[in-house]
This record gives C-alpha cells, sequence and structure tokens, in this order.
C-alpha cells in the first residue's frame, strides 16, 4: 500500500474519499478484511484512468478549437509518423496494465485463500431463495456470522448456476450445480448487509436477495442456540411460519391469496383443489405432506410442476408444524 | 448542377439524371435476387436497422419497468423476455451485422475500386441466411419468447420452457450469414486490390473489416458447434452441459466465450475502421501513425482469441486459470489506446470540420475512452471480482458497444450516407441528434457505472431502495437517446425526397469511393485505378461549383478509362 497521503490525493482527485464506514461516491460500506484492499485498487485504477481519460478529452478539445477549420486554410504541414512517440504511448500504457494485474492478482490471492481456521457454513442456492447451514445442522434462510472471524462458504446449487453476493464484503462467487464451490471472507463490523444473488436464474432472480446479520463478539453464539431450538421454544404456527420463510417456500407461495409461482396458501387447507387432470381433493394433512414430499404427484390446475422436493429436508416435526401453520391461514389471523 | 460543369475530364459527376445502381433494375425481385454488392449493403442496411428498432423497443420497455422497484408496466417474467430479446436482436441481428455487412459491403469494393466483392453469389447468399436466422429469431419471440439471457447459461436455458431452440438455431444460421461475409472480404481484399494498392496502401476501414473477417471465420464456427450441443442437448437428452445428465455447465460457458469474446473484436474492429477514415478526412489531415493502426488491428484479432477466460473469473474456474486470463485480457488494452493516441495525433495541427460524421468521432474518442478504460476494473482479478454481473459491466460494454460501436456506425452512415442515396441530409438536426444521442447515452450509462460498483446485480426485475435514483435518471436518459433516435430517421428519410442532390466528393476524402457519381452506378466505375496513397488529403480542392471536392491532377490515379462495364 502506499502512503495515506497519496492515497488520500487520489481520493480526492477521483471523488472516492471514503467516508467513516469505507463507502464512497463509488463504493458501499467496507465490512470485510478485503474490502480495502479492493477499494484501494479500485481507486487506484480510477485515478489513472481518469488521468488518461482528461488528457484523451482536453487534447480532443483544445485541438477541436485551436485547429478549427478557416474558410480557404488548409491543414499545417506535420509528420504522419513518429516512431519514438508511438512507442512511447505503447509502452506507458503497456507498463501501467502490468502494475494493474499485479496488484488484482495479489488482491485476488488474498480473497481466494481462507485461513486454515475458518468457521464453516454451508450454502444451498435454489430458485429462488438461499438456505444456510449451520456446524449444528440448524438452517436459516439469512446468513448469521459473528464478527472478526473467518468464515468459509461450501456451496451448492438445486439446479440452476447462482451466484452469491456481497457488495459491502466485495465478494462473489457462482454457486454451480454438481459441484462445490467455495467463498470465504471475515466481517468487520456488526451489522446487517444485503446478499444477492448474482447470476441470472430466471422469475425471481432478483428476489433472491437475503441478508448478512453480523454478529458482535460474544453474541452470535446465543444466537445461534435460540435458533436452533426454534421447534421447542415456538408454537407450531409460529414454528411452523418461520420454515415457510426460511426454507424458501414463500418464493412461490404467497398467504395473501395472490398466485405467485405456486397456489396460494391462504385458506388452502379444508379447501377443494382440481388438478391438470380434471381430479380434484380436498386438502387435508395427508395432502400438504405429499405436496412436500412429492411435489410433481397432485400438481393444481394452472400451475407448472416446478416445486423441487422436500423429501429428506424436512423432519417430521418441522412437516407438523408447517402444517399447523397452513392451518391457521384461514383468513381470520391477520396475517400479511 | 454538375450536368452542366464538363470540366471534369473523365470524372464521373453527380448527375441526378444518370442512371444509378439504385434505379438499374426496377421492382422488389430486383433488388431481392441482386448481386449487388450496393444493394446488398442498401438491403443489409434497411433489416438492421430495423432490428435496431426492434432492440431499442425493447430496452425502453425494459428501463420504463426499471423506473419503479416492483412491478411498473411487466411482470418479472415479461421484464427477463424483454432484456434478454434487447440483448439477442441487437447483438445477433445488428451489432454484429452492423457495420461489416451493411456499410462495408457498399463501401468495401468502392474502396478497392472495384465492381463487386469476389463472390457476388456468396454475398447474396449471406443476406439470406440473415433473413432466415432473422425469421428464426422473430418465430420465437412470437412463440413465447426466451428468457434466458443473450448470453443461454446452462443449465437454466436447457431446462427454461420458453422458445430456446428456435432462438438457438436462428442465432445458428445467423452465423453462418456472418462467415459468409467474412470469407467473401478475406478474398475481396486478398485478389481485388487495385493497382498501386499495397497492404500498407489499404485505407484502414479495409483493415478493420479484414481483421474482422479473420474473426469471423475462425470464431463463428465455434458459436454454431456449441449452440447445436445446446439443441442436442435440449431436444435429445444428451448430457453435454446438464449436471443431471453428467455434463457441465460451465462447459458450456468457456465454448459460448471462445466465440462471444471474439465476437466483440467483431462488433468494434470495424467501428475502430470508420473513426480511422473519419478522423483523417474531417482533420483535413494525412493519419498519423498509419502502420501501427493497421497492426493494432491485427493484434487485437489474435488478442481477441486468448481472453475470454476473463468472463469467467467467479464461475468457479482455477486460480491459475484467472490469473493467466487476467494478464492476458490486459494485453488487448494497449492496441487499443494506440489507436486512440493515433487518432487524437491526426487532429493535432489539422483543420477541424466539425460536420455530423466528425461529431460522431468527437463523441466516439470521449465515450470509447471511458469504455475502454472501465475495462481495466474488469480485467483486474480483485476488482472484478466485486464488479462482475453487476451495472458496472452493464454500463462498461454499453460504452463500449454503443459508445464505440454504433457511434461509430452512425458516424460512418452520415459519412457514406451522401455517396449511397445521392443526396445530403440536414446538417443541423444532423447535429442536434449528435448532441441528443451523446446527452441521453450518457445519462443512460454512467449512471449505471455507479450503481454498479455499489452493488446492483444485473438483470434484475427488483431493485433495493438505494438505486432508485440512479435507476430514474438512467430511464430518464435513454427517452433523450430515444427521441435522437427519433429525429436522426426523421431528417435521413426526409433527405432521401427533399435532400440536395450530393456531390460526387463532399467531405474532401482520398478514397476511391468519392471517385465515381453519388449514388454510384451500377458497374461503379469506368476506369481503373493506380491508387496512391489514400489519406494524402492535400491532391485534392474543394470546387464551389459543385459544393464538392475534385483532385488536382485527376488523372494521377487512374491506369485506364472506360473500364469494362
Amino acid at each position: 500500500m502506499i502512503s495515506t497521503g497519496l492515497q488520500h490525493l487520489l481520493a480526492v482527485i477521483t471523488a472516492a474519499l471514503p467516508d467513516d464506514d469505507g463507502s464512497s461516491f463509488w463504493m458501499p460500506p467496507q465490512v470485510s478484511t478485503v474490502a480495502q484492499g479492493v477499494d484501494w485498487l479500485f481507486n487506484f485504477i480510477l485515478a489513472i484512468s481518469v488521468l488518461f481519460f482528461l488528457l484523451i478529452v482536453v487534447a480532443m478539445v483544445i485541438f477541436v478549437i485551436r485547429y478549427r477549420y478557416r474558410e480557404g486554410q488548409q491543414a499545417e504541414d506535420s509528420p504522419s509518423h513518429n516512431l519514438a512517440l508511438e512507442l512511447t504511448w505503447t509502452a506507458i500504457p503497456m507498463i501501467l496494465v502490468v502494475v494493474i494485474f499485479i496488484f488484482g492478482f495479489k488482491g485476488y490471492l488474498d480473497m481466494s485463500t481462507p485461513p486454515s481456521n475458518a468457521y464453516e457454513i454451508l450454502v444451498e442456492g435454489q430458485k429462488w431463495s438461499w438456505s444456510f447451514t449451520y456446524p449444528n445442522g440448524y438452517i436459516d434462510s439469512d446468513l448469521h456470522v459473528p464478527v472478526d472471524r473467518p468464515i468459509r462458504l461450501v456451496m451448492g446449487s438445486q439446479d440452476v448456476i447462482h451466484s452469491l453476493y456481497v457488495p459491502a464484503f466485495r465478494i462473489k462467487m457462482d454457486v454451480v450445480p454438481g459441484r462445490y464451490s467455495k467463498a470465504w471472507f471475515e466481517a468487520t463490523r456488526p451489522g446487517e448487509y444485503d446478499l444477492f444473488c448474482a447470476e441470472y436464474c430466471g422469475t425471481s432472480h432478483s428476489g433472491m436477495v437475503a441478508h448478512v446479520i453480523v454478529h458482535p463478539v460474544g453474541e452470535f453464539e446465543t444466537w445461534l442456540e435460540k435458533a436452533s431450538n426454534f421447534l421447542e421454544t415456538m408454537t407450531p404456527v409460529d414454528a411452523g411460519r418461520k420454515l415457510f420463510q426460511v426454507r424458501g417456500c414463500q418464493q412461490c407461495h404467497s398467504v395473501d391469496g395472490s398466485a405467485k409461482t405456486g397456489p396460494t396458501l391462504l385458506g388452502i387447507f379444508g379447501k377443494q383443489e382440481t388438478f391438470a387432470d380434471g381430479t380434484t381433493i380436498t386438502v387435508d394433512e395427508n395432502y400438504i405432506r405429499e405436496s412436500i414430499l412429492e411435489p410433481q404427484a397432485k400438481v393444481v390446475t394452472g400451475f407448472e410442476p416446478v416445486m423441487p422436493t422436500y423429501q429428506g429436508r424436512l423432519s417430521d416435526p418441522e412437516i407438523m408444524a408447517i402444517i399447523e401453520y397452513f392451518k391457521s391461514l384461514d383468513g381470520t389471523s391477520s396475517e400479511e | 448542377m454538375a450536368v452542366d460543369n464538363p470540366s471534369h475530364d473523365g470524372a464521373a459527376v453527380g448527375t441526378q439524371n444518370q442512371e444509378s445502381y439504385l434505379t438499374h433494375g426496377k421492382g422488389i425481385l430486383s433488388w431481392l435476387f441482386t448481386l449487388d454488392h450496393k444493394r446488398i449493403g442498401v438491403m443489409y442496411l434497411v433489416a438492421i436497422t430495423s432490428s435496431f428498432f426492434l432492440g431499442g423497443v425493447f430496452a425502453l420497455l425494459v428501463r420504463t419497468e426499471l423506473l419503479t422497484s416492483g412491478p411498473t408496466i411487466m411482470t418479472a417474467d415479461s421484464y427477463n423476455k424483454m432484456f434478454t430479446l434487447h440483448g439477442a436482436v441487437m447483438i445477433f441481428l445488428f451489432i454484429i451485422p452492423g457495420i461489416p455487412a451493411a456499410i462495408g459491403n457498399f463501401v468495401l469494393p468502392l474502396m478497392l475500386g472495384a465492381k463487386d466483392v469476389a463472390l457476388p453469389r456468396l454475398n447474396l447468399t449471406s443476406f439470406w441466411f440473415w433473413m432466415v436466422g432473422a425469421v428464426f429469431a422473430v418465430v420465437s419471440i412470437i412463440v413465447g419468447a426466451v428468457d434466458t439471457g443473450w448470453t443461454f447459461y446452462t443449465p437454466y436455458s436447457t431446462t427454461t420452457g420458453t422458445a430456446v431452440i428456435s432462438m438457438t438455431l436462428g442465432v445458428f444460421i445467423l452465423g453462418f450469414s456472418s462467415i459468409f461475409t467474412g470469407l467473401n472480404f478475406i478474398v475481396t481484399i486478398h485478389k481485388m486490390r487495385p493497382e498501386g494498392m499495397t497492404w500498407f496502401k489499404m485505407p484502414l476501414f479495409l483493415w478493420g473489416l479484414y481483421s474482422t473477417a479473420i474473426i469471423q471465420v475462425l470464431a463463428t464456427p465455434i458459436l454454431g458447434i456449441t449452440l447445436l450441443l445446446l439443441v442436442a442437448e435440449r431436444a435429445l437428452g444428451v448430457g453435454i452441459f446438464d449436471p443431471t445428465l453428467g455434463g457441465d455447465p460451465v462447459l458450456f460457458q468457456h465454448f459460448f466465450w471462445f466465440y462471444s469474446h471474439p465476437a466483440v473484436y467483431i462488433m468494434i474492429l470495424p467501428a475502430m475502421g470508420i473513426i480511422s477514415e473519419l478522423v483523417s478526412v474531417f482533420s483535413g489531415k494525412h493519419i498519423f501513425g498509419y502502420r501501427f493502426i493497421a497492426w493494432s488491428s491485427i493484434a487485437i484479432a489474435m488478442f481477441s482469441f486468448l481472453v475470454w477466460g476473463h468472463h469467467m473469473f467467479t464461475s468457479g474456474q482455477s486460480g491459475i486459470t484467472n490469473m493467466i486470463f487476467s494478464a492476458l485480457t490486459f494485453s488487448v488494452a494497449i492496441p487499443s489506446a494506440v489507436k486512440v493516441f493515433n487518432w487524437l495525433a491526426t487532429m493535432y495541427k489539422g483543420s477541424i470540420r466539425l460536420a455530423t460524421p466528425m461529431l460522431y468521432v468527437l463523441s466516439f474518442l470521449f465515450l470509447f475512452a471511458i469504455g475502454g478504460l472501465t475495462g481495466l476494473f474488469l480485467g483486474a482479478l480483485s476488482t472484478d471480482i466485486h464488479l462482475h454481473d453487476t451495472y458496472f459491466v452493464v454500463a462498461h460494454f454499453h460504452y463500449v458497444m454503443f459508445g464505440g460501436t454504433v457511434i461509430a456506425f452512425l458516424g460512418g452512415l452520415h459519412y457514406w450516407w451522401p455517396k449511397m442515396f445521392g443526396k445530403m441530409y440536414s446538417e443541423r438536426w444532423g447535429q442536434i441528434s449528435a448532441l441528443l444521442v451523446f446527452v441521453g447515452f450518457n445519462l443512460t450509462f454512467f449512471t449505471q457505472f455507479v450503481m454498479g460498483s455499489h452493488g446492483m446485480p444485473r438483470r434484475y426485475y427488483n431493485y433495493v431502495e438505494e438505486f432508485t435514483t440512479l435507476h430514474q435518471a438512467s430511464t430518464i436518459g435513454s427517452y433523450v437517446l430515444a427521441l435522437g433516435f427519433f429525429i436522426m430517421a426523421g431528417y435521413l428519410i426526409h433527405s432521401l425526397f427533399r435532400g440536395k442532390p450530393a456531390p460526387d466528393n463532399p467531405w474532401g476524402s482520398a478514397t476511391l469511393e468519392w471517385e465515381t457519381s453519388s449514388p454510384p452506378p451500377y458497374y461503379n466505375f469506368d476506369r481503373d485505378f493506380n491508387a496512391g496513397d489514400p489519406y494524402d488529403l492535400k491532391s485534392l480542392q474543394y470546387d464551389p461549383a459543385t459544393q464538392g471536392w475534385v483532385r488536382k491532377d485527376p488523372q494521377s490515379i487512374v491506369l485506364a478509362e472506360g473500364g469494362a462495364h
């Protein structure tokens, strides 16, 4: 890194002067250990770019004014090539891009090499939600992490390619079906930050947004313990609602009567549903259970058979809680 | 006008009554089955500008939807189709064939002092393939459109329910159209240069077309094969890219970018060629550093094959691969920078006329500088990880593709328009529209750099609150841009009917296409040439009688009068 004075100067020139949280005209807050380095290189390239841009545009404007066409006057005689000059403006950019490449590669090495003591969280992307599995088996739809501790993400996809992107951390990694990809970061400040899907994945690509919650020192473990026991500590309806929210159901099913990718769940229990082949059924516990475990078995007419199976991904008590939650969606509660 | 000016011994003078290629043969069939490169060029021009209009409508719908977060005028599925169609139509139907097939077809043989391209039938076949490919694309739009993004990434593209097969077959056929044009141009440039036109006496636009043609011929087959594999997987269930069938989705990205990155240079190299012509003519001065500009085109064409992996820095490819592709990527920056400096040096001590084509040159230098420099952020590994797949990338490639290629295309169109149709357009409206396009473009896309570096991912139907103002500014910019284009369409079409007749050489250019009438006769030239320096502008002088430029010594470039026609 260069001296802070020069860095400051660069930043002022390029309107990139960072605020206290590291954010600037160009960049979101810096919340990971690598963010500062990335921003430094960004500002370095920005300074070079602004310099060259001004050089080009100022020269252009001066030439247009100074050498403007005047009636009856031809262009002055001037050489039509100059080897030394041309070699110079070939060489200078060449040196600069080599420097940029080296800084970029060094920064990338830091970003792609996790420390060996990192805390591991499993990530799964599916259309169109994220799920994060903690070492004790607990699954959440947001990414909770402790501050100041390296976190390693091991990521897989259920269906198509997704990409995990946290602008505040400056990290992005594709989540590819059929293989595991890895990413790591160390958050530097508690707070809540956006986590986006950056690889186009269909209808609700832009809805595939989660949050990263960075917990202050000591609070992450307490949160994890409390969150993990939700089946015991919550009523079945509340636990069901939580599962509904964190396990990706709400991406496709509304609870307010509007149809999304799947049918709404408002008033689902006891409702008559019609299937593509014309048969009907009255929704009961068994139908809901079957639809969760074998979603393609009976598809409500007007909808595509696109729901992934939850076989092996939800336990019996969890399915029970979800059914209880659906029962509560009878239009009398103040849900949504 | 020039009818009463017989003093130009032998030089074909722009006479309104003289038969031109436009009047040689009547009726729609005389156009559709013509072998005349000029008519094929004009048909391509109509076809690609129609595609540009269609792609532009999709773009405006996308921008309008993004006026507000959440639904504005359409559903998420429609939005996904709109941005896909915008990309696919603009890339495959407009910008790849754009300059070579429309302007290149018209200008290339004329610049060589030739009567046609080397293989006129192949040329017509190319146009017909384009038409068939376009029909496939339009049919797929009608039967349910495509929602994959123009990149067709697997496994999304092999699993989505939209009309992917017909669209990819369309692109496959369009690829052949592109290969035919490239092949034709290579042969024509090798075999049909006139006496005296050595490789380094060729107009630089031809260097641009030549290096483009090399990429078209070498890279396009890869796209064809890749898309066929995609169709095979979708239609026959052969596992190539889909992991559930034992395939590898990232393999598709390698194949796709192995074509599509060189394709970026198919788009920009001819644009650079146009700028090289225009900057010299409107600076009234010999191009500066001819050999560096010519070689840099070839260098870009060669390097373009070695950088595809920079689209995949976050795909999970190995760190070593990323490092190599990052390093190679920067190699492309050098020849581009060299060209920009040489263009600037051409203006130095010139006699600069700010006619509409030159306004597009200035616009190009401004916008392409930004487009090129922002590429540095994306070539560097650590910054690209943050910026990849955000609006920063969207802004970057629009600055290069639109700010570069489209602006140069417009410059070229305004430059060769008098030659194509024998009419001058309104200079004032030309300037107004050039300004609107410039302002609208910057408002539309500069805002997207800021959104992108703040983390706004691309292809998003909804967005988080903080981006609202920038999105709205961008949308307003797109309306200004559209206004600029409507004005342009207005005065260009108006000029066809009411425009002043164009002189043979309205701008004072020294290349051979200006040595015939405007518009040229069917046979192009009645002379064979002994070509001189294409940038020897001082061999010309302004002739007030014709309001055009004439050679001080008309015989200096003539090899023989009365060519075989």
